[in-house]
């Protein structure tokens, strides 16, 4: 993927501009990672209610890619079932940014949001709903993103 | 558009990998040297030589073979003593690289001569190799960890050293000769000067110096000193220690097994002489013979024009550099104060979307901490991008780092 591909106007727009961005008090998921090879950051709230997404937000800093990555993956599971967040994939997030072609290397920017997401799903399913058969699944999931 | 110090034509043929294009068509602008430097046909046929007519264990057997091999092997001992001024071969160990030259030496010297409540000073702009193995050695015996601190303009603040010094307390001084991430040279001789009327062991980590400057250990009179081959022409996976006989001959060894030993009974094992009491184990035999040739390649230009080529060099890059708008440039504007080493920060473009467009023109910049975190936190940034320089590079591609710099910034519409 060419540079002129990869920093369109609307990832430019995520990046200057995140939505979402910002914590939330007492949050019934918040799970935080960072990349060690390049030192990008990413902390992630998520509330609940009737097993919906009912508010969520980020902070963190790092480049275009990652951070664009991480607020369209706040807006993509707004007021979404629990269901269908945890069932979200690697290539539904690239989907979404609309970055197919990423090499090895920017490939870990634009996934380290759904491994923050899956690590804070992992975390409430097995430690709030104590269902530890779904939230291993899960946490294999998230290690196997890279 | 070369500069005009040294042929640079001529060296850039002793090295094929600049032939080579990247991204299809790109000219390759390799501006990646602090991390490591690309190698000569020299540095390469003299690995291979080894391997292709004389590979065999060296101080081992009596065949000729291992003949060979032994004596090319401490052949480069006597050229690393001979290109940092060295008077004693035994002195200098071979290890890995830089960083298990350090780590010997907080585990050798530093864990019989730190005890609770004394002081080891570092600085602001240490590589993590020369803070990591400080903290762990201070945690483990209740001493303290000091930082000389860093000005705006990237130099170490050496008002600083001197309070520590004067508190009575400290054990040893460890702080990098050349900065990998500003560029910037340390008043060496000075800190040395310094520690010294204290009685104060000094480390110096050669891994930017020795590459770039002229190194003369007699000279500078420190106690411990260390660098890498990599760095400079040479193979990886080998670095040099050198240290003061008295303090070699009164440390424990880092590694034991074969090669170390004098003798080995059930219960007893004695030590063998130096350098060979610090390479246990088949050292990296062919790689320390390719280092050799790394040596001679420096040698034959000489560190004096290896220096004047960067300077030119990198002063032709810092005033280009600084015309771009939006352009923050870390480190000492005094040319005379840095390497050729150029960290930055373009606008809110961050260093890895920058490495990525600029990549795409050929041009290999390193992104990111540069294994210096400590120092992010002081600059208050997340990570830089940098642009490091060698003998091979020229004016032509500093044109092109420019150039696609520009882009760069079209492209993220600054
Ligand atoms: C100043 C400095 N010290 C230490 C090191 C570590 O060297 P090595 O990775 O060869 O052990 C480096 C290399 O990046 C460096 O630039």
């Amino acid at each position: 993927m060419s540079s002129a591909d990869i920093y369109r106007e609307i990832i430019l727009d995520y990046y200057r501009n995140p939505r979402n961005y910002g914590k939330i008090e007492n949050p019934d998921i918040s799970q935080k990672d960072s990349n060690p090879l390049c030192g990008d950051e990413l902390e992630m709230h998520i509330n609940l209610r009737e097993n919906k997404v009912a508010d969520v937000k980020f902070t963190g800093k790092g480049c275009a890619i990652s951070q664009a990555s991480a607020s369209m993956l706040t807006e993509l599971i707004m007021g979404k079932d629990f269901d269908f967040v945890k069932k979200l994939t690697k290539e539904d997030i690239l989907e979404n940014l609309g970055l197919h072609e990423l090499g090895p290397a920017r490939i870990k920017c634009a996934l380290l949001s759904l491994k923050v997401l899956k690590y804070g799903i992992y975390s409430y399913v097995s430690e709030k709903l104590n269902d530890t058969v779904s939230a291993d699944k899960i946490k294999e999931e998230a290690s196997g993103l890279f | 558009m070369q500069t005009s110090v040294i042929n640079i034509e001529s060296i850039r043929n002793d090295f094929p990998i600049l032939k080579r294009k990247v991204h299809k068509d790109k000219p390759l602008v390799y501006f990646d040297n602090a991390a490591t430097s690309q190698k000569p046909i020299q540095v390469i046929d003299s690995i291979s030589n080894y391997y292709l007519n004389y590979n065999s264990n060296i101080h081992r057997a009596v065949h000729e073979l291992a003949e060979e091999s032994t004596a090319a092997y401490e052949l480069t001992r006597d050229k690393v003593a001979k290109f940092i001024n060295v008077k004693n071969r035994v002195e200098l160990i071979f290890v890995r690289g830089t960083t298990e030259a350090i780590n010997l030496i907080a585990y050798s010297w530093g864990r019989q001569n730190v005890q609770k409540d004394d002081i080891v000073v570092t600085t602001e702009y240490e590589h993590h190799s020369n803070i990591v193995p400080w903290q762990i050695l201070t945690k483990e015996k209740g001493a303290k960890l000091e930082y000389i601190g860093v000005d705006d303009n990237g130099e170490l603040i050496l008002d600083q050293l001197d309070t520590y010094l004067d508190t009575g307390k400290v054990k040893l001084v460890t702080f990098s000769q050349m900065s990998n991430v500003l560029g910037t040279i340390s008043k060496t001789e000075e800190i040395i000067k310094k520690c010294r009327q204290k009685g104060v062991r000094v480390l110096v980590d050669g891994a930017q110096s020795v590459p770039h400057l002229k190194v003369d250990i007699q000279k500078l009179d420190c106690d411990f000193f260390a660098f890498s081959a990599h760095k400079m022409l040479g193979p990886t996976g080998v670095g040099v220690l050198w240290a003061r006989k008295e303090l070699l001959e009164n440390m424990v060894p880092f590694n034991t097994g074969g090669d170390m030993i004098r003798e080995v009974h059930k219960y007893e094992t004695t030590w063998n002489d130096l350098p060979y009491k610090f390479e246990a184990g088949t050292p990296n035999i062919a790689d320390v013979i390719g280092f050799s040739a790394a040596l001679d390649y420096l040698d034959k230009i000489g560190m004096d024009k290896v220096r004047e080529h960067e300077v030119e060099l990198t002063k032709y890059a810092l005033d280009k550099i600084s015309a771009v708008k939006g352009i923050v440039l870390y480190g000492p504007p005094d040319i005379t104060k840095r390497g050729g080493v150029i960290s930055f920060n373009l606008g809110d473009i961050h260093p890895h979307d920058l490495a990525t467009i600029i990549d795409e023109d050929g041009i290999a910049i390193r992104s990111g901490h540069h294994c210096a975190q400590v120092l992010m936190e002081r600059l208050d940034v997340s990570a830089t991008s940098r642009a490091s320089f060698y003998i091979y590079n020229t004016k032509e591609e500093v044109d092109v780092f420019i150039r696609s710099l520009n882009r760069a910034r079209e492209l993220f519409r600054l």
